[in-house]
């Protein structure tokens, strides 16, 4: 390395007093410097992005307001624009993918954390990663070609002959749908479940565990009343995490929900989501109000997602935090 | 009290049982999903999918040369967007910044990390295509960049910080400057950590639809330079996919298996060389 | 390291190789409808050969897409099958200062094309049939208002899954306008154009993907352009034109749908010919349009659509009857050759 006489790194009692052009000198401080300019334009980037998007919905939002939220039609004719039947849809796909996913993950958890020996425990967590680096697309293509048939010919069916007293499982079947949206969006979020939950169950201290085999309890008692409870806040955070992407998916979803804005209890009925209209009809909405209502549905998605994110956060970083601590009432 | 015992003792096993085939169930759905685009892509793969162009509609015999072409310039631009900005500014968290920056910096990356993909397109769209008045590979690049910065960042973040304080110290006690040290001592420590965690970004957005069907738009031929609209695989195989056409249903399946095979590759690569071991002390 | 160094230079490779082979040809973009998309996709490939210098990309977005892209000027030319309207028209003379011109290309139709498990008959179908189901109001296959038409043939009562556009589509405005002219019901409640409120049935994206969706989901019924029937062997109906006959879409009834309308064409090309009078007119026929800007900044670009424009009023023409579209009118050719001119 060549000697350099810099000044040590960070700060000594003159730093503050040395000219501009001196610091500028410093190969710190250009370091710094540059550094700094990288790291403030991700700030600016996501600045400049909720900017563009509150800005570009401007008109649907002077004009329809808070009723833009509740209102059931979209018509592009007459320029009247609601974001119920896409909000309506963007939950319900995420709240069927989850009633499937949570439960599913949730055991896949607890079985590599607690059951499975550590080597079998990585290599299955190995290939739930791999799922979870699998694109969109190759899901909507599996979507498309596999599960909708599935559908039409045995599920729908199937279980509008057995559960059909319930309005979920009422009405035409046609194989594409919420029920189905839902469950390939589950497919796709049980890996975020399953490696976070993971982890979090595997820091569950050992006493806690022991503790409650020395009290006589089975391992699933054990496992079921103790650990994860333990664990509950990093597993609520890993749901979050998994909602979070279940809505804002797009191109699974937009492959096989049918794409009719429509509002229906029957999970059969065909429906559409938040980011599958824009996906549809971005490149044709003719009309500033039109194309700014799909920026503002962006905007309400965005928004969406960026609640439920915090939370996910704040739950997982709970958890971490209180790792060590002595077990919960 | 024996029958009580007893049935804990069944509802316990069943129970670990049923977590044992959730397990399974949820490995078993990639094996599936692979096997599946293998035995449909396989059969579909030939020279011609790689090197010719579609053909028009209705016709057989075309390919995806363009769109796999169309797409490394895509990932090109976006990795050089994505990674500069990334580790930059991981750097600069890691070893310069002052906790508050340092937690605005983190917050916006998260945000931006927590974007829906099609929205991250509107935003490119309203900001490099709109302006510009024409779709592009530029357009779609910056899109597929922007994804990037966020992962980037956060993971090189970590591994930088993940070197032990040994070395930093050790470094400055030899007379180097921050910035010296960092080139020459640190960075090269978490080098396999911050190939990973580039590796893993570019694999994120290798696969991504939404952010290009309105930013690099499409192409039925080569796109010249970086100012015209291309096709790429994931915009193909959408396209591809809800049409009626058997042999586009064909090339559908081979581009989600050639796509896919990229994707697996790389975060098998990335978790390889992440395994072979983080910091090592150099002596 | 060396993997990714090596992944890299692939990467390189390939990306600069897309650069260098691509020999820079001139390329114009165009985007819109997915009705002529056949015939569209054929030309631009043909040409190129012919001219490899140009290269002519064309997206099938859509009709809606086609005018809104073509009216933010991110694209230079678009396509549509439901003529601009007034305002749209107007929106673009204000946002570039000059107009947008319309120019025929070819003629076809939308067929209602059905997946009945069981029935490969051809079915015709009356114009209050296609309104009753599109409205929601005929929801079996045996209802009376079909099978009155269709005696003879056993329909189940399976109830009809009906399939329409999710995009902004010219096809539909097609296929609106027809209702629009045969059912008042329809006129009030939904009325035309390339975006409607379907009272009704599962979206597609294009023709594409109407046609897609017919062909896996059984008792489906959607309407889509006559090529995309055909190269799908999807059974497709015949329909009771405004005469009384049962004619089925082929290039005589979508021949004799314009006769009437090409001796009296527009100025401006804009014209409906659904619905048209003429004993073996097929109902449901259009005239399909490129959108051409009346100024282009770039003269080379200028020059390649209209020579395009010249080639596809001859040579291009000789290509469509091979994809079931119908030639353009000699009358309609001839005013068009000279409403090039205006192209600058």
């Amino acid at each position: 390395m060549a000697t350099t006489t810099t000044t040590a790194p960070g700060a000594g009692p003159f730093a503050g007093s040395r000219s501009f052009i001196s610091k500028l000198r410093d190969g710190d401080e250009i370091a710094r410097l540059i550094t700094f300019l990288f790291a403030a334009s991700v700030v600016l980037v996501t600045v400049l992005l909720v900017y563009e998007l509150w800005v570009e919905s401007a008109l649907p939002r002077h004009k329809f307001g808070l009723h833009f939220l509740i209102t059931k039609v979209w018509d592009p004719n007459l320029d009247q624009f609601g974001a119920l039947p896409f909000i309506y849809g963007t939950l319900v796909t995420a709240a069927v993918s989850l009633l499937l996913a949570v439960p599913l993950g949730i055991g896949a958890a607890i079985f590599l954390a607690e059951l499975a020996p550590a080597q079998i425990s990585d290599i299955l967590e190995f290939f739930i990663d791999l799922l979870a680096a699998v694109p969109s697309v190759i899901y909507g293509l599996l979507g498309v070609f596999i599960v909708i048939p599935l559908m039409r010919e045995y599920i729908q069916p199937g279980l509008k002959n057995t559960l059909g007293f319930l309005p979920f499982f009422q009405g035409p079947t046609y194989g594409v749908g919420f029920l189905t949206a839902g469950i390939v969006l589950a497919i796709m979020v049980i890996p975020y479940i399953i490696s976070v939950s993971r982890e979090v169950l595997l820091s569950v201290p050992r006493d806690q565990r022991e503790a409650a085999l020395a009290l006589g309890a089975t391992r699933w008692e054990s496992t079921w009343k103790v650990v994860v409870p333990f664990a509950r806040t990093g597993i609520m955070g890993s749901i979050f995490l998994a909602l979070a992407r279940a809505l804002g998916e797009t191109m699974a979803v937009t492959m096989v929900i049918g794409n009719t804005p429509t509002i229906s209890a029957s999970l059969f009925s065909p429906g559409y989501s938040i980011a599958a209209v824009i996906a549809n009809e971005f490149t044709e909405a003719t009309g500033d109000v039109y194309l700014q209502s799909l920026i503002e549905l962006g905007l309400v998605l965005f928004l969406l997602t960026f609640i439920l994110n915090g939370l996910a956060r704040l739950l997982i970083v709970a958890t971490s935090q209180r790792g060590s601590g002595v077990g919960q009432a | 009290m024996n029958n009580r015992l007893r049935w804990r003792k069944f509802v316990s096993n069943f129970m670990l049982t049923m977590t044992g085939v959730c397990a399974v169930v949820a490995v078993s759905v990639l094996f599936f999903i692979l096997g599946y685009l293998v035995y449909h892509g396989g059969t579909s793969i030939n020279w011609n999918f790689f090197t010719k162009l579609p053909a028009p509609v209705g016709e057989s015999g075309g390919g995806m040369a363009n769109a796999i072409v169309g797409n490394a310039k895509l990932l090109l631009l976006a990795a050089l967007i994505g990674v500069p900005i990334g580790f930059m500014g991981a750097i600069y968290l890691a070893e310069f910044s002052g906790s508050s920056v340092a937690f605005v910096v983190r917050y916006a990356a998260d945000l931006l990390n927590g974007v829906p993909s099609i929205v991250i397109g509107i935003f490119a769209y309203s900001l490099a295509v709109l302006p510009f008045k024409h779709f592009s590979t530029l357009a779609g690049g910056l899109a597929l960049g922007v994804m990037m910065v966020p992962i980037t960042l956060r993971s090189t973040e970590e591994f930088l910080r993940a070197v032990p304080r040994a070395l930093r110290e050790g470094a400055m006690a030899l007379g180097a400057s921050k910035s010296k040290t960092i080139a020459t001592v640190i960075v090269p420590a978490a080098y396999r950590g911050i190939l990973t965690a580039i590796l893993l970004a570019f694999a994120r957005v290798a696969g991504e639809t939404a952010p290009l069907l309105f930013t690099a738009f499409g192409s039925r031929f080569w796109s010249p330079g970086w100012n015209q609209p291309t096709a790429s695989l994931p915009v193909m195989i959408f396209t591809y996919a809800i049409a009626p056409y058997e042999d586009w249903h064909r090339q559908a399946w081979a581009a989600g298996l050639v796509l896919l095979g990229l994707i697996l590759v790389i975060n098998i690569l990335a978790r390889a060389i992440l395994a072979r071991g983080i910091a090592v002390p150099r002596s | 390291m060396k993997q990714i160094a090596g992944l890299l230079v692939a990467l390189l490779l390939l990306a600069g190789a897309g650069i260098v082979l691509a020999d820079n040809p001139l390329t114009i973009n165009g985007a819109g409808a997915s009705f002529p998309y056949p015939i569209y996709s054929k030309w631009f490939d043909d040409y190129h050969k012919k001219n490899s210098n140009n290269q002519i990309n064309y997206q099938s977005i859509g009709s809606g897409g086609g005018i809104k892209q073509v009216t933010e000027g991110t694209v230079d030319f678009g396509a549509s099958d439901g003529p601009m309207n007034d305002d749209q028209l107007k929106a673009f003379r204000d946002k570039h200062g000059f107009d947008i011109l319309h120019f025929p290309t070819v003629l076809g139709a939308d067929v209602p094309a059905y997946n009945i498990p069981g029935v490969s008959a051809e079915l015709t179908f009356t114009s209050d049939a296609i309104a009753g189901i599109f409205l929601g109001k005929i929801t079996k296959w045996n209802d009376p208002a079909i099978a009155g038409a269709n005696k003879g043939v056993n329909l189940p009562g399976n109830d009809i899954v009906v399939v329409h556009r999710s995009d902004g589509s010219g096809t539909s405005y097609i296929w609106t306008d027809y209702l629009s002219k045969v059912s008042d019901e329809w006129k009030n409640k939904v009325g035309k154009g390339t975006s409607v409120n379907w009272p009704v049935g599962l979206g597609g994206k294009g023709n594409e993907g109407v046609a897609g969706l017919v062909k896996q989901t059984p008792n489906s019924f959607g309407y889509v352009e006559l090529i995309y029937a055909i190269q799908n062997n999807m059974p497709y109906g015949k329909v009771k034109n405004a005469s009384g006959n049962v004619v089925k879409a082929d290039l005589a009834s979508v021949t004799a749908a314009a006769a009437g309308a090409a001796k009296d064409m527009p100025a401006d090309f804009r014209v409906s010919i659904t619905n048209a009078p003429g004993k073996n007119a097929y109902p449901i026929s259009s005239f399909t349009w490129l959108l051409i800007p009346e100024k282009f900044s770039d003269a080379a670009k200028r020059d390649a659509i209209k020579g395009f424009i010249n080639w596809m009023l001859v040579d291009g023409q000789n290509e469509v009857e091979a994809l079931s579209y119908a030639k353009l009118p000699k009358e309609v050719v001839a005013k068009e050759k000279q409403a090039l001119a205006k192209v600058q």
